[in-house]
């Protein structure tokens, strides 16, 4: 081998974290297609069964009313946006995580180099926020070309939807870092994820639910993200209790990512 | 993080910095997981351009003192200065001189055998240019340049190993670390690497390996420490250790009999020591042929007779009492 002069480390943290830059492109490359398409058609299907298909019963029974007087359509669009980003989260923040410490065992690669436990954390945030970002936008457009959307406040859905999508993100972070093995997935699946999914007013208002429901669904993240995204495309936010959602979602991201920090320094530096 | 000029004095008055042509500086070196002492207070000095080996059974420690060395793993205890440098602070700036090839290859499965190493060399800061020519000198260096499209996930067990010690080439770094560099791989692709290690020896690269094999020790080791639960038992070069602590030959029998334990007592006065295997019986003494005259004259009537020069596999067995292949 020749050898060249060695090029100088950056120690400026920013530094560290944007040579994943490549590694996140390369990664991204390979998926992204699969991932636009499901981000297209997933959404068509849903509005159409469910927006279009039961919203005539629901709108036809009186619903209208009880729904603030919106068709169900314009009701469940947000709703699914919203669960939608909460399920590319989940997907990218469980399995490819505990895989990368476990399976594959890449982390340890990443962090073989200059790179430290935290700046591989916040890179492949930064990739599932991107993740996030693409499949939010193909909803969007998805939701304009149903003609839900007002603007000019539906302009905000995308990046709020971001935020809805990483306060999930970097607590399940933890979670995978911390967990030994993926059995516990399916125990967060099933008791956490999909009961959140069902019960975080996408589909109904929780004022339907019992009222210790309605208050377990409140301390989740997603029923926020739900009736943030709802009042941006509908065109009404409310701009005391958005500010308040927006502030506990940020709790969530900003926790998560404390824990998750401690969780990735424990298991790939400990 | 405040990258220390090489050689400048950590806070810590009890060690006197290491001269600069130390690259690992260990003292009293621990590492404990929970209640389980991995590392139980070892001292290691590697010099710059030497070959220097750990040598040890399953869960020696090897492992475990190879990360703290790497400046991945935090020392739970003792003093560690690597490249005149302290891991707990200048971590970044250490792994940056250093290539790393972990026990289990950390792959990314899902990129091509080229593309690892293109996304590897960018962790270092190095242009995207200069990682293409390197990654492409490499693949050639290991003889994979014909797999450089291949998908890692259709690649046998060696040719990722090779792969791995490519990619812990791509920084063109100073010490190189090596865990088990060559386990699974067949006699080829070990001879293979040992050339190429040694060829990077050569260009004056250090190297740091562990390993469970003896020829591999002799081969590429200039000095090694047999580590055995976590302490070193025994230290120098592989000629030293098999004088200082083996006799010069080996006298290998094996009885069809189980009562090997019987027959050792037999045997006793015949060598410096004899040593009882499960399959088969050593005689350690200078000279193999008379001890296996003198079996023979005693009536006794071996399966097969073997006489050899005694290797570092003796002086682990010596030393722990154990065979090493476990
Ligand atoms: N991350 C960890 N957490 C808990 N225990 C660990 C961890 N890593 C290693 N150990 C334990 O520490 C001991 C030493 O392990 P280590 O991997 O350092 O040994 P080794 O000499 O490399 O062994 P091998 O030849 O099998 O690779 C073993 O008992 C192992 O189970
Ligand atoms: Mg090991």
């Amino acid at each position: 081998m020749t050898s060249s002069p060695g090029v100088p480390v950056t120690d400026a943290p920013n530094g560290l974290v944007w040579r994943q830059f490549d590694h996140w492109r390369v990664r991204w490359r390979r998926t992204w297609r699969g991932s636009a398409v499901t981000s297209f058609v997933l959404p068509i299907l849903y509005l159409l069964a469910m927006g279009v298909g039961l919203g005539a019963y629901v709108d036809e029974g009186g619903g209208r009313e009880s729904l603030g007087g919106v068709d169900y359509l314009d009701f469940i669009a947000p709703g699914l946006l919203a669960t939608a980003v909460m399920q590319t989260a989940v997907g990218a923040s469980t399995w490819p995580v505990m895989g990368a410490i476990k399976w594959d065992k890449t982390y340890f690669a990443m962090i073989a180099s200059p790179l430290r436990t935290r700046d591989v954390l916040v890179g492949n945030l930064g990739f599932v926020a991107a993740r996030l970002a693409m499949s939010a936008a193909v909803f969007w457009l998805v939701l304009w070309g149903f003609g839900v959307l007002v603007m000019p406040w539906a302009m905000l859905a995308v990046p709020v939807a971001i935020v809805v999508g990483m306060a999930h993100a970097t607590p399940l972070f933890a979670l995978s870092a911390w967990l030994e093995r993926e059995t516990g997935f399916m125990l967060v699946y099933r008791v956490g994820v999909v009961p959140m999914f069902l019960f975080s007013g996408a589909f109904f208002p929780i004022s339907q639910l019992p009222g210790l429901v309605q208050w377990l669904a409140q301390a989740l993240p997603l029923y926020h993200g739900v009736e943030l995204i709802r009042g941006l495309t509908l065109g009404r936010p409310d701009l005391l209790a958005d500010g308040a959602h927006v502030a506990y979602l940020l709790v969530w991201c900003v926790l998560g990512f404390v824990l998750a920090d401690r969780a990735f320094a424990r298991r790939l530096a400990g | 993080m405040g990258a220390r000029p090489l050689g400048q004095t950590a806070d810590r008055p009890d060690v006197a910095d290491p001269p600069l042509d130390v690259l690992v500086h260990a003292r009293g070196l621990r590492k404990s997981y929970g209640q389980l002492e991995a590392v139980r207070g070892i001292d290691v000095t590697v010099r710059r351009g030497e070959a220097f080996g750990f040598l040890g059974p399953n869960g020696a420690g090897k492992s475990s003192t190879m990360r703290m060395i790497a400046a991945v793993s935090t020392a739970s205890d003792g003093s560690l200065r690597v490249l005149g440098m302290d891991p707990a602070t200048d971590g970044p700036a250490i792994r940056a001189r250093l290539g790393v090839c972990p026990q289990d290859d950390t792959l990314d499965s899902e990129l091509t055998v080229r593309e690892n190493l293109l996304v590897y060399g960018r962790f270092f800061g190095l242009s995207r240019a200069e990682v293409a020519r390197r990654a492409d000198e490499l693949l050639a260096f290991v003889q994979l340049g014909d797999r450089a499209g291949a998908r890692v996930e259709q690649l046998s067990g060696g040719l990722k190993r090779r792969l791995t010690v490519a990619r812990s080439l791509i920084n063109e770094p100073e010490l190189l670390m090596l865990d088990e560099p060559t386990t699974g791989l067949d006699p080829q692709a070990r001879h293979l690497l040992w050339d190429r290690l040694f060829r990077l020896k050569q260009q004056g690269t250090t190297l740091l390996l562990t390993t469970h094999y003896m020829d591999e020790a002799e081969q590429l080791c200039d000095r090694l420490v047999v580590i055995d639960e976590g302490v070193i038992v025994a230290e120098g070069s592989p000629a030293q250790l098999i004088r200082d602590h083996s006799s010069r030959e080996v006298c290998e029998l094996r009885f069809g009999v189980d009562d090997h334990d019987g027959v050792a007592a037999r045997l006793a006065h015949l060598g410096e020591r004899v040593e009882v295997l499960p399959d088969r019986l050593l005689v350690y003494a200078a000279d193999g042929e008379s001890v296996a005259q003198a079996v023979h004259d005693l009536g006794l009537t071996p399966r097969s007779t073997l006489v050899r020069r005694s290797t570092l596999e003796d002086v682990f067995l010596r030393l722990t009492g154990r065979s090493l292949a476990d």
